[in-house]
């Protein structure tokens, strides 16, 4: 029984480290400039975890062969100290790991997500709602119209509450809900969220952030790639999370110009 | 116009297909006929982008559909504007004839809809996508029903008068009414912005006139044997 245990162990073990070597589900490919550390640090934490699964699964299944079997039921040799050391020292060894690899990402999730934006980035407003997010370009004047929850009014598109009545700024402001934008420039994004937590998740952008009713959280990327991609809500936020989707259109430049002029025209 | 008069509107206005049933015939009495204008600018008819779901991106690729909070036609008319007896009206038997709402192209069609209390309504999804329906009743009991693709209809009734706002849990931009009236005196203007009140007994009726967005109008309108009286209504639009 020790040993079919020792092998069956030793097939997982080299199974599910191919798939991971194979890149056989891996992540879609990184579209931002700054996605290049977080696949970094994402690649040593698979590495350093996987080196220790394998060896501590191996070490499982050569002691299964090895031991497996006795039939006197004798220890092989007991742990210096008994139980109480063994835990301790396993626990200090898993925990120097886990916080070694918290530390080094968090220096990496820092330098992308805590230090400031470019401040000739675009800035975007987005605002989620049960179960959409909504985009909005400041329009030809560059400012944004003040924001009145009481007048969000979705028969009208007014999906931000905006007042174009009595404020001038916002009746240029540019709402869609396909966040496009030109590639190669940094963008700004202020995230409110109208009803519940909801989140902006971009695998390809290799961001993902909560939105949070009340607060205006920044966040900032440049993407180096055009094309089209999802944007999906990774908070169960209600009943339709599952269709809470928008997605990303990365534009080149001229492109994108055309883009916001046309869309200014029609406001 | 009574509900079936109503569907025929609808039914030929946006190319519905179940609610092709022919004009009764002219009932006997009074008629009051007009035309709902506006007068000012009004907001723009906004092309709604469903990009969020691409079944319905796709089907209105080619047309966008249009915001219609405000929907005008030619000759400054003013669409889905309720027009109804609003004091006066002397009763009539209840509607029975159900009364059908369909989710199209992530559309509610028709666009406002009128019932009598309890009369039944039947909801439908047409669409390959699943739809969220929320009526926002404040008298009546609200509901919020998920209908998947392919779900059989959704039998509602509404017990009080009431104008109900309904939106789409799932599709923001998916915006209707349901009116319920206990009089049967009663139409909604087309593209034309006009209206028509049939077989209304020798009396003082108070017509009124509702539009979502600029309210409501009324006048008192008299009418005699089988007299047809003409009556207008003008909304002030403002563009924001």
């Amino acid at each position: 029984m020790g040993k079919l245990f020792a092998v069956v162990v030793t097939i997982i073990t080299v199974v599910s480290t191919a798939i991971f070597i194979a890149h056989t589900w891996w992540l879609p490919p990184d579209i931002s400039a700054h996605g290049h550390a977080i696949d970094r640090q994402l690649s040593e934490t698979m590495i350093s975890s996987g080196v220790l699964f394998v060896l501590s699964q191996l070490a499982l299944a050569l002691f299964a062969w090895r031991f497996g079997d006795r039939e006197d039921g004798r220890r092989v040799k007991p742990f210096p100290g008994g139980a109480t050391p063994m835990v301790v020292f396993a626990a200090v060894l898993v925990g120097a790991e886990i916080l070694t690899l918290t530390l080094v990402g968090a220096k990496v999730w820092a330098g992308v997500f805590q230090t400031p934006p470019d401040p000739n980035s675009l800035q975007i407003d987005v605002q989620a709602e049960q179960f959409a997010f909504y985009f909005r370009y400041p329009g030809p004047d560059g400012r944004f119209g003040a924001t009145h929850p009481e007048l969000i009014n979705e028969a009208s598109e007014n999906f931000f509450g905006l007042d174009p009545a009595r404020d001038t700024s916002a009746r240029d402001d540019i709402v869609v809900p396909t966040l496009t934008i030109p590639l190669n420039r940094p963008i700004a994004l202020t995230l409110r969220a109208k009803d519940v937590n909801h989140a902006f998740y971009v695998p390809e952008l290799r961001i993902q952030q909560d939105f949070v009713p009340g607060l205006t959280i920044p966040l900032h990327f440049t993407a180096t790639q055009t094309g089209r991609y999802e944007i999906v809500c990774t908070q169960l936020c209600g009943l339709g999370h599952y269709n809470m989707r928008a997605y990303i259109e990365v534009l080149p430049q001229a492109q994108f110009d055309q883009w916001l002029k046309d869309k200014a025209a029609q406001q | 116009m009574r509900v079936r008069d109503l569907m025929l509107v609808g039914g030929v206005g946006l190319g519905g297909t179940a609610m092709m049933i022919g004009r009764a015939a002219t009932p006997p009495g009074a008629t009051i006929s007009g035309k709902v204008t506006f007068t000012g600018t009004p907001p723009k008819m906004k092309p709604i982008d469903m990009a969020k779901e691409p079944f319905c991106a796709r089907l209105h690729a080619a047309a966008p559909v249009l915001t219609e909070n405000v929907t005008t036609g030619p000759g400054d008319a003013l669409r889905w504007v309720l027009v109804y007896v609003s004091a006066g009206d002397q009763g009539s038997a209840p509607a029975t004839e159900t009364v059908r709402l369909d989710q199209k192209g992530c559309q509610y069609i028709p666009h406002v809809l009128v019932v009598q209390p309890n009369q039944p309504l039947d909801i439908y999804n047409d669409d390959s996508t699943s739809h969220n329906i929320h009526p926002l009743a404040k008298v009546n009991a609200e509901w919020n029903k998920s209908q998947p693709i392919g779900a059989p209809p959704i039998h509602a009734k509404w017990e009080s008068p009431e104008f109900i706002p309904v939106k789409c849990n799932v599709h923001p931009w998916m915006h209707g009414w349901h009116l319920v009236l206990t009089t049967s005196h009663y139409a909604v203007t087309g593209e034309d912005g006009a209206f028509r009140l049939q077989g209304l007994p020798p009396g003082k009726y108070t017509i009124t006139a509702w539009q979502e967005q600029f309210g409501t109008q009324s006048q008192d309108v008299t009418v005699t044997g089988s007299e047809t009286k003409s009556v207008s209504f003008v909304f002030k639009a403002t563009p924001y």
